[in-house]
């Protein structure tokens, strides 16, 4: 999928407007691990890939703190499937950024001290198994808006990597629709719950797209870069747009007395947002926030002895090898 | 609209909204990891082995328990070679270099290059 860096080569570096780089990149070609680049481009691909990858890895806890808890074998089974896809997601993306010139276990302590940062979405809580539903049907539905055009990134590891989360994202936000629709279907109790967790997760998902166009001054440059093809506001829209009738098919509604049909536009308007509330959570004000970094660093530190006792235990077994005797050669 | 808190945001990357400034890319500093091996998959009777991806492992054992937990989640795949990535040898840096230049004159080694009369088949 990644096609890495497989020699040791030292890193090309070329302007930041390099006419054969560019014409690669006018050509929707894909820039490849060991084509050179310009510095900008290859440090703006780790930072993205590095926050897109440490996302996947905070995003297991919200669910995880289900899993002991839920309804039935069949839903425990599928979100622990769940669950061990968003590991899988992080580590093809830690791969991805690797063969930029990064190493997986620097970008971890980055992580881990707080330089780098993880999508904002994973400092709310879940309180009830219907965030479950939630998350899969909102959260994940609004990743893969994000996630479907960086399948065309132009830097080909990257745009692998995401071919294959999206495929599996389809399934995480299927069962999340699923999840609620039976909920909504269900006792007044049971409605009720689905109904608070849609209200508790709409407008974070509506952030997660980011500020307006007119107040995220870096898109123009990543577009140009082929890394990002639509702007925060055009993909917002795009999953308001889908997310409405499906809201209507599971007789929930969305916390957004605005919410109406444009038929002049042909698109749902939808209310204000009200974006203080993300960049607190952003600048470390979350509900969450400590607990998952708190949560990732232990879980680190307490996995300490068995990477160390692994590799001991390999180190101990080449050297056994090498001081065997060769087989003899009939 | 309230002013983001001293860095641009951005819905780069899946799940959305992170700071795209002030944030590194690299700390520059070597930290121990396990070795790095690339995944080679069959995913079925009839086809070659095919690059998958790569993966951190302490040996080639746990290589090969971590390839299938990470690349065969939905049956992708019947068999698995591991690799240590730097038992590789790779033709170049650049890929666009005079390495495999000299096939491209050579376009009389495609059966197209022939001129065949009209009428005749299985040619």
């Amino acid at each position: 999928m990644y096609g890495n860096d497989f020699t040791q080569q030292p890193i090309v570096e070329i302007a930041e407007d390099d006419a054969d780089f560019q014409a690669i990149l006018d050509a929707d070609g894909r820039i490849e691990p060991r084509d050179a680049m310009p510095e900008a481009y290859r440090k703006n691909l780790i930072r993205q890939i590095a926050q897109h990858a440490h996302s996947e890895i905070i995003g297991m806890q919200p669910e995880g703190n289900w899993i002991t808890r839920a309804p039935s074998l069949k839903r425990k089974a599928i979100l622990m499937a769940k669950v061990q896809d968003e590991a899988g997601h992080g580590l093809y993306l830690y791969a991805a950024a690797e063969t930029l010139g990064a190493d997986r276990a620097d970008l971890l302590d980055l992580l881990h001290t707080g330089r780098q940062k993880y999508s904002s979405i994973f400092n709310y809580p879940t309180l009830t198994w219907a965030d479950m539903g939630a998350i899969g049907w909102l959260v994940d539905g609004a990743a893969i808006v994000n996630q479907v055009p960086l399948c065309r990134c132009s830097y080909g590891p990257y745009a692998r990597a995401m071919v294959r989360v999206c495929k599996e994202e389809s399934f995480h936000q299927r069962q999340g629709f699923e999840i609620l629709h039976t909920l909504s279907h269900g006792t007044p109790a049971q409605k009720a719950m689905a109904q608070d967790a849609v209200d508790r997760w709409w407008w974070p998902s509506l952030m997660m797209f980011g500020p307006p166009d007119e107040s995220s001054p870096n898109t123009e440059r990543s577009m140009r870069w082929g890394i990002k093809r639509f702007s925060n506001d055009e993909l917002r829209q795009r999953f308001v747009d889908m997310t409405v009738p499906q809201a209507q098919a599971l007789d929930l509604t969305l916390p957004d007395p605005q919410l109406s049909w444009d038929a002049a536009t042909g698109h749902w308007e939808y209310g204000a947002i009200d974006f203080t509330e993300l960049f607190e959570v952003i600048k470390g004000n979350g509900p969450c926030n400590a607990q998952r970094m708190a949560h990732r660093r232990r879980a680190h530190e307490e996995g300490a002895w068995v990477r160390e006792a692994a590799l001991a235990y390999a180190t101990k077994r080449d050297a056994e090898r090498e001081a065997e005797p060769p087989a003899a050669v009939a | 609209m309230t002013q983001s808190p001293g860095h641009d945001l951005s819905a780069e990357g899946g799940h959305g909204a992170v700071p795209t400034t002030g944030v590194p890319a690299t700390s520059g500093r070597a930290v121990r990891d396990w070795p790095l091996w690339e995944v080679f998959v069959r995913a079925r009777r009839g086809l070659s082995h095919g690059h998958v991806g790569s993966l951190h492992a302490p040996d080639a054992e746990m290589a090969l328990r971590n390839a299938r937990d990470v690349y065969t989640r939905r049956q992708e795949g019947v068999s698995i070679w591991v690799v240590p990535a730097a038992a590789i040898s790779a033709s170049s840096p650049d890929e666009k270099d005079a390495f495999f230049d000299p096939a491209g004159d050579k376009v009389y080694r495609h059966p197209t290059f022939y001129d065949v009369p009209d009428g005749v088949e299985h040619l």
